[in-house]
């Protein structure tokens, strides 16, 4: 039997890694509960996980590929517009849950301890689930267009990890940082929508005039947008140091995100 | 290290900016910086634990008695790790169970297994465990028909009892619980007391904060007698109660001064007096009172009397609100409470007195105490033992039929 000791928190507080690991179940129960909560309705659940990046995508298509007539390279543009739509809606899933998740929890962050980072992180289950959907219709339509991405297919898993843990970072500072400050809830969303039209989700690179070709590139997100399109159309493959920088910042992120919520943390039960 | 839990030096502060200065928005607290870049908030300290001291052994059932506001609660979770102390350091044992409040974490639309599988989990219990104990669980709460109907459809009755259940059958080493027990009915409660009872005698340690007396001497062997953040009694529980009962009088010394009492202040009784000290059991009581004034508040006011036996049981809730009373705050008010058909045992009582609006304005606990005379009201006399049980008499009678 192993003794807990309890101390005032200190300035810099690493997370209890062990602890994390053994409470690993709680956060497999909240990731089902959210799940189950969702799918229920089955019917309604799963057509709109599917109709909501479909429906994204269609209009992307229309607006850009046919209004402004821009091009999507040597896919359709629906096709290109929906791999951006999946990734974009994975990365902004994960923020737009975790950051709202201790807030709607806080009887229980209140009442009884557990790990706390469990709880923004257990968002990514559920959001991790919709992406999975969402990818297999994606898959679907690459054969009946015909496209072949190529060996890089397999690096596809990587990007998506990457973009996860990067979403998780920002997410476990906003929830963090949310508790006490409620107006976050608020502005969060629109920063997130800003960011939709400021990262090349639903138009190609080529399309952006060369010189504020800059600033999109000073945009993590364009990186993760350009290797995941790389990964999973077979579209140009972005410069190696965009592949390794995005990995970089999704750590660095995540490391300050967790940094931020330990700092928060203790006193949550307290502002709460 | 041998005991379940030791405790050194343990402190709990809790910081309060002063009124006025509480931002709970990014925006305002960013402008209040532009627009004092060199003012810091200023902070109230409150201080609800100090220098905390404990040794409590394998297999102890602890209560752990004090007025409001002594910091049971907040020695309760410090203990469970979901505040953290000021100062000082815990040692625990083992795992660290809490019963805080019956069905935290429960979700309405989940079923009453997926309930019972995510609260048990979040109370600590392994897979393993529930699955193992899950028919014990169920059994306990009696709902085995209800287990794939969402929670939402359950009666109140069947709720608490089933989150009660899923809380009493944790195996972890030390169990912390908070008034929980006062849930369901008189069987079910019975039966919880008896649990508890059960997982002290298996070797674990039991703490348990209440209000109740009763249910402490029902559960406990040993007592702590927290008195404004500190302990100042550990031992058995008659002892501990003795001590509740004796620090009456400088509590009550002590909550004379409005300034000290808890509420928001904008109103203060500012006498409270009973008209008899010392009654027979039938006797009215009758409490007299006075509110100053404040044109401030908007809307009238209620209040609301308490009569509380020795231990600090509330035997009676006398609340303006049933009878229609309301007071108007623009001017001094002087009232006065009339309880009848109230028979009491004979002992010593004490009465709070509180003023309310949308939420409590003063809360005058101990404003006064009187004491009812060792006489029985009953035509024939008899051995002592037909008086024993009860909280309060009755006027009744048999009619044979």
């Amino acid at each position: 039997m192993s003794t807990i000791v309890i101390t005032p928190p200190g300035r810099l507080n690493l997370p209890a890694w062990r602890e994390l690991w053994e409470s690993r179940e709680v956060l497999y129960r909240f990731g089902v509960r959210d799940i189950v909560l969702r799918y229920r309705q089955t019917a309604v659940g799963v057509a709109w996980v599917i109709l909501q990046p479909l429906a994204a995508a269609g209009i992307f298509a229309i607006v850009f590929g046919q209004v402004a007539n821009l091009s999507s390279g040597n896919v359709p543009y629906f096709v290109f517009s929906l791999a951006g739509m999946l990734v974009w809606n994975l990365f902004n899933g994960i923020v737009g849950r975790s950051s709202s998740s201790l807030v709607a929890n806080q009887a229980l962050v209140s009442k009884v301890f557990f790990p706390r980072m469990l709880v923004p992180l257990s968002s990514v289950l559920s959001v991790l689930v919709d992406f999975l959907v969402a990818t297999a219709l994606f898959v679907v339509l690459l054969f009946v267009y015909g496209i072949n991405p190529g060996w890089q297919v397999l690096t596809l898993p990587l990007w998506v990890a990457v973009a996860v843990v990067f979403a998780s970072g920002i997410g476990l500072a906003a929830s963090a940082v949310m508790v006490k400050y409620r107006d976050v809830n608020y502005a969060l969303p629109w920063v997130m929508q800003i960011l939709l039209y400021a990262t090349p989700v639903a138009y190609t690179l080529d399309s952006v005039p060369r010189d504020l070709l800059w600033l999109f590139n000073l945009n993590p997100l364009t990186w993760l947008l350009e290797c995941f399109r790389w990964a999973a159309l077979g579209s140009p493959a972005p410069p190696a140091w965009q592949m390794f920088g995005i990995a970089g910042v999704a750590v660095l992120v995540f490391a300050a995100g967790t940094l931020v919520f330990q700092k928060m943390e203790r006193g949550f039960a307290d502002v709460i | 290290m041998n005991g379940a839990i030791r405790v050194s030096g343990l402190g709990k502060t809790y910081r309060i900016a002063r009124s006025g200065q509480h931002v709970n928005r990014a925006t305002e607290a960013v402008l209040q910086r532009l627009r004092h870049p060199l003012q810091r908030t200023e902070y109230e300290e409150f201080e609800a634990l100090r220098d905390i001291d404990l040794q409590i052994g394998w297999g102890e059932a602890v209560g752990i008695v004090g007025r409001n506001g002594a910091g049971k609660s907040t020695l309760l979770k410090v203990l469970t790790r979901i505040t953290a102390p000021s100062t000082g350091r815990i040692e625990l044992g083992g795992r660290v169970g809490s019963l805080l409040e019956v069905g935290t974490g429960f979700h309405p639309e989940l079923t009453g297994r997926e309930n019972v599988y995510l609260n048990g989990t979040l109370l600590g219990m392994r897979r393993k465990e529930i699955q193992r104990r899950f028919d014990e669980i169920v059994d306990f709460a009696g709902v085995d028909r209800f287990l794939d109907t969402p929670v939402k459809r359950y009666s109140s009755g069947m709720y608490v009892r089933l989150a009660f259940s899923v809380a009493a059958h944790l195996e972890t080493e030390i169990l912390a619980i908070d008034e929980v027990l006062a849930v369901g009915d008189a069987e079910f409660q019975a039966k919880s007391i008896a649990k508890m009872r059960e997982a002290a005698r298996s070797g674990r340690t039991v703490l348990y904060v209440s209000h109740q007396a009763q249910t402490v001497s029902a559960l406990c062997d040993s007592a702590l007698f927290l008195d404004r953040g500190t302990v100042t009694f550990q031992g058995p529980v008659e002892d501990a109660l003795a001590e509740y009962r004796r620090t009456f009088s400088s509590f009550q010394a002590s909550q004379q001064d409005p300034s000290r009492r808890s509420g928001t202040g904008e109103l203060r009784f500012t006498r409270a007096q009973i008209t008899e000290e010392t009654m027979d059991p039938t006797a009215d009581k009758v409490v007299e009172f006075d509110v100053d004034a404040n044109d401030e508040v908007v809307g009238s006011y209620f209040v609301s009397c308490h009569v509380n036996d020795a231990d600090g049981n509330v035997v009676v809730q006398c609340d303006s609100r049933l009878v229609g009373m309301w007071l108007d705050p623009s001017t001094p008010q002087s009232a006065a409470l009339r309880i009848k058909d109230l028979w009491l045992k004979p002992g010593r009582y004490t009465y709070d007195l509180y003023l309310c609006k949308a939420g409590i304005l003063d809360a005058w606990e101990g404003a006064g105490a009187f004491e009812v005379l060792p006489k029985a009201p009953y035509p024939a006399v008899t051995s002592d033992e037909a008086l024993t049980h009860g909280q309060v008499l009755a006027d009744f009678e048999y009619e044979r039929r």
